[in-house]
């Protein structure tokens, strides 16, 4: 059953200009994507592809001044207001991009604490420090007092420790020694195979071919294709997007090379295809509209001309 | 020209030392990987070759000479964040410009877009950011650059663009770069010697 789905998104912030012009930046559009218990999703893109915001429309912690539609829905049931705010940190929970959402005056050890949901909080903090190798001596740190590795695995532990049945992990590697990235990314495994569900929000397709089983490739607020990760081999051929195949095309083990141009601003999306400015197959028909998603051997993707 | 650290050593205060006897020679046009973990000194003995650091022990040299103190510093720095290297309160054309006038040639190598110079570091993307911070650092007089997890937030496409651009420039100048990173891929792919700074102590 999916655990967590995600049904056509759209999330657009107001801007005014000085000239008291309003613009409207539409940082996600149509996104559909779902999670199944005991499986890890990577949401992989560039950044400024509006990544981080998907994890912050799903828990509920956008700005005010967004307006969102579409619906999520957690076990079958939409996520209401409501719903989310019994639920988050019990069942849902983030492991945040930035150190800045650990409460600066609060000692670690206790937020680590208070985010536990089991009988001897105490215990299942130590333990969880020991398992990211956090010395004991940490626990009684501030915030400020951490490096920036000892703040990420903070922020990781305190996502493991709270029970949570899903877990949306937001860049949770970078800066992080390869040995505890490796270690990292198998708490997970370990996590969804008990049952629960991970999603990996990263920019890092490689890290994410290692431990998850499906991968949602992320361009300009939308994802243009959902793919098994054995989809990604030799020179990509079983790959159905444009975007996707160039990803997997510039790594530096494949051919390392890349295609010019840049993702477009959430203020000035094109009207078609959001790929098709860059876009090395693009027909006048791809401007016409954006393509929907649409299901291709096994996977998804959004192109009219994939095949 | 080149880069030569000898012997050099690092330690704030009297605390333990970060690393000793650190020897890296770096010629022209040479593309070199410093591979360890973290947490070893690495970025502090980047910072050292760019001159934001003195050595406490040893000597860097470039061309023979030691590092100049004043005007243009011949071996530039570029990190893992550009937002913590341009300045919020200033345009991208003013952070472009800060130290000479890129052409744009460079800009196009580099992907940057000529709308992007009227916007606020704050409405670019971690990527699109990254390439100025880049173009910044390959003024005319640069002869080593140091690329300290240059591209390790970025996505693969991106990465791939910024290095490709790089990698012409050094050739067409006989610019000698630096390396560290943690993917061995990456590393592999660019560097034509590494060197594990493990071995030093
Ligand atoms: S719809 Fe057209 S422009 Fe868009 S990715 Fe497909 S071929 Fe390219």
């Amino acid at each position: 059953m999916s655990i967590l789905e995600v049904e056509n998104l759209s999330v657009s912030f107001k801007q005014y200009t000085d000239g008291f012009k309003e613009i409207n930046h539409k940082v996600i559009s149509s996104l559909s994507v779902t999670l199944e218990a005991g499986e890890i999703l990577a949401v992989v893109g560039a950044s400024g592809s509006g990544k981080s915001l998907l994890a912050h429309a799903i828990l509920g912690i956008l700005p005010r001044n967004a307006s969102i539609s579409g619906t999520i829905k957690y076990k079958g049931v939409e996520l209401t207001a409501a719903r989310l705010a019994t639920l988050r940190g019990k069942e849902l929970a983030l492991v945040p991009q930035s150190v800045n959402f650990l409460d600066p005056l609060m000692r670690v050890g206790s937020q680590v604490r208070t985010a536990s949901n089991s009988e001897d909080v105490v215990s299942a903090q130590r333990k969880v420090f020991e398992r990211y190798h956090l010395g004991k001596e940490v626990e009684s740190m501030y915030p400020f007092q951490l490096s920036g590795g000892m703040a990420r695995r903070t922020l990781l532990s305190t996502a493991m420790v709270s029970g949570a049945k899903v877990i949306i992990a937001d860049e949770p590697t970078p800066g992080l020694d390869p040995i505890v990235i490796k270690e990292a990314l198998s708490n997970f495994r370990e996590f969804a195979d008990k049952g629960c569900a991970v999603m990996l929000i990263t920019h890092d397709i490689e890290s994410a071919l290692q431990i998850t089983d499906k991968i949602a490739v992320f361009y300009a607020g939308t994802t243009v294709e959902i793919a098994s990760v054995k989809d990604f081999v030799g020179k990509g051929e079983a790959i159905r997007h444009p975007y996707t195949k160039a990803l997997w095309r510039a790594l530096p083990q494949n051919e390392f090379i890349s295609i010019p141009g840049s993702q477009p601003h959430p203020s000035s999306l094109p009207p078609g295809c959001l790929f098709a400015p860059r876009c090395e197959i693009a027909t006048p028909e791809c401007e016409q509209a954006p393509p929907d998603m649409r299901e291709l051997r096994d996977g998804m993707v959004r192109c009219i001309h994939a095949t | 020209m080149q880069l030569e650290a000898k012997d050099v050593g690092f330690r704030y205060g009297d605390g333990p030392w970060l690393f000793q006897r650190v020897n890296v020679m770096l010629e022209p046009g040479e593309i070199v990987g410093i591979t360890g973990p973290s947490g070893r000194g690495k970025t502090t003995f980047c910072r050292i070759l760019a001159g934001f650091e003195s050595p406490v022990e040893g000597t860097v040299h470039v061309n023979g000479a030691p590092l100049p103190k004043s005007g243009y510093h011949p071996v530039q720095m570029v990190l893992q964040h550009p937002e913590k290297a341009t300045n919020p309160r200033w345009k991208m054309h003013k952070v472009l410009n800060e130290g000479y006038q890129p052409d744009k040639e460079l800009l196009d190598l580099l992907g940057i877009e000529q709308e992007w110079l009227t916007r606020w570091p704050h409405e670019l993307s971690g990527g699109e950011l990254q390439r100025f911070c880049v173009a910044r650092a390959l003024g005319p007089n640069t002869r080593f650059l140091i690329a300290d997890e240059m591209t390790t937030m970025l996505d693969a496409n991106t990465q791939a663009q910024i290095w490709h651009a790089i990698m012409s420039i050094a050739k067409q100048r006989e610019m000698g770069i630096l390396v560290v990173t943690h993917e061995s891929k990456l590393m592999q792919r660019l560097c034509h010697r590494v060197i594990d700074f493990n071995e030093f102590d």
